[in-house]
């Protein structure tokens, strides 16, 4: 055989061996993957019941719910939302609109991206630093904060990215009626940026719906029903690192069902969200 | 005027986020000072964390961090450029979107679902298959057998590490994805022309031509991995003496923080574990910011 | 087309005093560092169209957004001299800008219309100065759709959104929110290069009924256009201007070599 021909039957083998690999790594991938799925499904489903909505966690033993869990979960993201919605929204527009190459802006741009991958845990140490240890007390509030912390550069980076996507005419033709800048961004750009910083909204709550960490130390949880934001309220996330670490057999299937709905929860909204994305890729 | 009102608010809130920064930075440091003034650099070195004597050390869960990260990206990596690859080469065409969208799904699924997934589905079966036959293969006094001490339920160090892995893969895979797309198509259809196979096509030109961002994915990754907390909090044993063998109980810093921290004896204890958490956002914040500067690199390249 | 080319360098036409509605004076242009506008002196005729032509690079775009002060937006740029309007410096300190863009309004070379209905997009800078009642308001909006020719095809949806026209539509209806706060001057940035030959036209035509009550100044790569819809017409170059006069005057007795070059195609 000629040395050409040589040099094709090793590039050829080589080639399949690279494809191959690719092609079962991704299998693995999606088994590995599929598996988890399938593992959630199969142990949370069993445990779904109109009592998980209407009761209280219960103690060892007994029967109960994850309604309070649920309950509180809901109320500490949408306190953290309205945190994270207001702050990162007019810090993206910030960064859009007047910060733009300036040395502060890429400063602050940054640094958000920083915190956008920070460890949670972090965070909720932060957050006890400041709201728990000096009023001898863990809170929903503080919780929500810690939460808000979390959701907000995500808020942020999408506003800005949106924001900057708008075409500089648009801009320029309300500055031209005669309408100051600050009024122009508010009425006709972020009412064209609407959809993108929706859909950032919708990420960032996908992203803190499952925190645990931050909770630990703000938050902590609570065995029953509880609305006033300055107490301790009970949260999923806790209640199912609590009852899945337990003995109690019992709780373990009420932490199956936590995950459950979790997961379910997370993954709605995520396709909502890109379903947004791609209505909005088309108009 | 109204105008610049709007323009001051937005600043504020801009300013904002630097503040929530630094004041983590300033929050972590008076916090973790007694502690780290009681035990100087002695801290970082020393291995006795004992809550009864009050003596704290953090070299096992430093250890134990960098290692289940380093094992954990050695792991999602080539299995994230594989997929990757995969996506952007080798996929039929209308494969393409359902599995991508699959991975950008999972990438959002939270850390705690994995760590339950890794507690009783992976554990037993790690342990089953993987651990006891290890363990039972290893020649008695050989270097195998020193690496596979451990009672054999499923956690440890590379338990954890391999969930660890697999928690980082989606998120990798779909920033690696992005970036191969980026190139432009000009770029690999010159290459394809040439005759290239699929393979020399991604290993000589592809790959590359984003190499700075590669690297700065990658490095995205490990500071994900570095912070995981409940993934990892599950599976790990918890033990804060430096793992020897692959089987062994280790710790993390965010698992320690996390298992400890609500029942911290006393202030002892608990500036430990704050000052724990500033060893942490030091060496995410050095991989994170390293990281942001290779990506933006990338993209000015671009 | 033209006879013998004469030698001079540059050629400006006097306007009559009486006549001129801005008054532009030794204006100089600075992008940062970069000079892009040089001593630019030039008198835009009461209710006449001015074209400024010139191959790209010339200024002919920069000299028009300094009459709205739009530059003023971006730091880093910056302009010296004088443009009167009407005896007042509008480059002074001190000139409110937003009551400057309200009586010098300005159409974009892309269709910008505003995120809302067809109705609130015309009555969007109205509702910044005025206080009409609804009667009024509606009075309004169906004069500057008349008058941009758009009415007959939306009168039937005006809560529909600007976003849903054709891109011609688009553009009449940036042209009938500007003439709905009735600017004394109106600015248009090559309004029809975005735009099919058919909404061309409609546009130049529209244009053309639009002197009547406004000054207006047009930017445009399109000599036909120029040529078609004005009545004065300026020729720029590597940001100085070269010829000014009467558009007949300009193209088929172009008074300087650089001008009846350009006219002619010789570069562009």
């Amino acid at each position: 055989m000629t040395d050409r021909s040589n040099l094709m039957i090793r590039r050829r083998i080589k080639n399949i061996v690279f494809t191959g690999f690719c092609w079962a790594v991704t299998a693995l991938a999606l088994i590995a993957l599929a598996t988890i799925l399938w593992t959630l499904v199969g142990r949370g489903i069993g445990g779904i019941n109109p009592d998980i909505f209407i009761l209280a966690t219960p103690a060892a033993g007994s029967h109960g719910g994850l309604a309070n869990a649920i309950v509180g979960s809901i109320m500490m993201c949408a306190m953290g939302m309205v945190i994270a919605l207001v702050i990162g929204i007019l810090a993206g527009t910030w960064l859009a609109e007047y910060g733009k190459g300036t040395a502060y802006g890429s400063v602050v741009r940054f640094l958000n991206d920083v915190l956008l991958s920070a460890p949670s845990i972090l965070v909720g140490l932060f957050v006890y630093e400041m709201l728990v240890a000096p009023f001898h007390g863990f809170s929903a509030l503080a919780g929500a904060v810690a939460l808000g912390l979390l959701a907000t550069p995500v808020i942020t980076r999408t506003t800005e990215d949106v924001l900057s996507l708008q075409p500089a005419l648009l801009r320029e033709s309300g500055v031209a009626l005669g309408a100051p800048l600050s009024l122009v961004i508010r009425e006709v750009l972020w009412r064209a940026a609407r959809g993108g910083i929706i859909t950032g909204g919708l990420l960032a709550f996908a992203r803190i719906s499952g925190e645990t960490a931050p909770l630990l130390f703000t938050d902590l949880n609570n065995q029953f029903f509880e609305f006033n934001p300055t107490h301790q309220i009970a949260n999923l996330p806790v209640v199912i690192y609590n009852f899945a670490n337990g003995a109690d057999e019992g709780l373990r299937q009420l932490a199956w069902v936590g995950a459950l709905l979790i997961a379910v929860t997370v993954l709605g909204v995520t396709i909502v969200a890109r379903f947004l994305t791609r209505e909005q890729g088309r108009s | 005027m109204l105008s610049t009102l709007f323009e001051g608010l937005c600043f504020a809130a801009a300013t904002a986020l630097l503040a929530a920064l630094g004041g983590l930075l300033v929050a972590l440091t008076i916090g973790g000072w007694p502690a780290i003034s009681k035990f100087g650099f002695g801290f970082l070195t020393s291995t006795t964390w004992n809550p009864v004597t009050d003596i704290y050390g953090a070299a096992g869960p430093i250890v134990g961090t960098l290692v289940t990260a380093a094992v954990a990206l050695l792991l999602a990596l080539p299995v994230a450029g594989g997929v990757a690859f995969f996506l952007t080469e080798l996929c039929p065409a209308p494969l393409r979107r359902p599995i991508g969208t699959a991975v950008e799904l999972l990438a959002g699924i939270p850390s705690i679902v994995y760590g339950m997934w890794g507690l009783f589905v992976f554990a037993p079966f790690f342990a089953k298959h993987v651990e006891v036959p290890l363990m039972t293969a290893a020649p008695s006094g050989s270097i195998w057998e020193s690496l596979t001490i451990g009672i054999p339920n499923g956690s440890g160090i590379l338990a954890a590490s391999i969930i660890l892995a697999i928690m980082i893969l989606p998120f990798m895979a779909a920033t690696l994805r992005d970036l191969l797309l980026s190139v432009p198509a000009a770029v690999r259809e010159s290459a394809y022309g040439l005759g290239a196979t699929t393979s020399e096509v991604v290993m000589s030109v592809t790959l590359p031509y984003v190499r700075t961002g590669a690297i700065g994915a990658v490095m995205l990754g490990l500071g994900r991995a570095l912070g995981e907390t409940m993934a990892v909090t599950f599976i790990i044993g918890n033990s804060h003496d430096f793992p020897t063998s692959m089987f062994a109980s280790g710790s993390t810093i965010a698992s320690t923080i996390a298992n400890e921290f609500t029942e911290a004896t006393s202030d002892v204890h608990l500036s430990a574990l704050i000052a724990l958490g500033l060893v942490l956002f030091v060496i995410t914040f050095a991989v994170l910011a390293l990281a942001r500067l290779l990506l933006s690199r990338q993209e000015h390249r671009a | 087309m033209n006879t013998a080319p004469q030698d001079l360098e540059t050629s400006i036409a006097r306007i009559d005093a009486a006549q001129v509605k801005v008054d532009v004076r030794g204006l100089d242009f600075y992008y940062g560092a970069t000079q892009a506008l040089k001593s630019v002196s030039l008198a835009f005729a009461r209710n006449q169209v001015t074209a400024l032509i010139g191959p790209s690079g010339c200024g002919k775009s920069t000299l028009l957004r300094t009459l709205n002060r739009m530059y003023a937006l971006y730091p880093g740029q910056k302009a010296t001299g004088e443009i009167v309007i009407d005896g007042e410096n509008v480059l002074g300190s001190g000139v409110d800008l937003a009551r400057l863009r309200a009586r010098v309004g300005m159409v974009f070379q892309k269709p910008t219309p505003f995120p809302m209905s067809v109705y609130d997009n015309v009555a969007y800078g109205v509702r910044l100065y005025e206080n009409l009642s609804k009667a009024d308001m509606d009075v309004r909006v169906e004069e500057s759709l008349t008058r941009a020719a758009l009415w007959d095809e939306v009168k039937d949806n005006l809560r529909g959104s600007g976003l849903g026209l054709s891109g011609g539509q688009q553009q009449r209806l940036c042209v009938a929110r500007g003439v709905a706060v009735k600017p004394e001057v109106l600015l248009l940035d090559e309004p029809t290069s975005a735009l099919d030959p058919i909404s061309s036209a409609r546009l130049e035509d529209t244009i053309s009924q639009l002197k009547t009550d406004h000054t207006i100044v047009i930017v445009t790569h399109n000599l036909g256009q120029a040529a078609r819809v004005s009545d004065h017409t300026g020729f720029m170059y590597l940001g100085e201007l070269v010829e000014f006069g009467p558009t007949d005057a300009v193209f088929t007795r172009p008074a300087t070599r650089r001008t009846s070059d350009y006219i002619t195609g010789r570069f562009g």
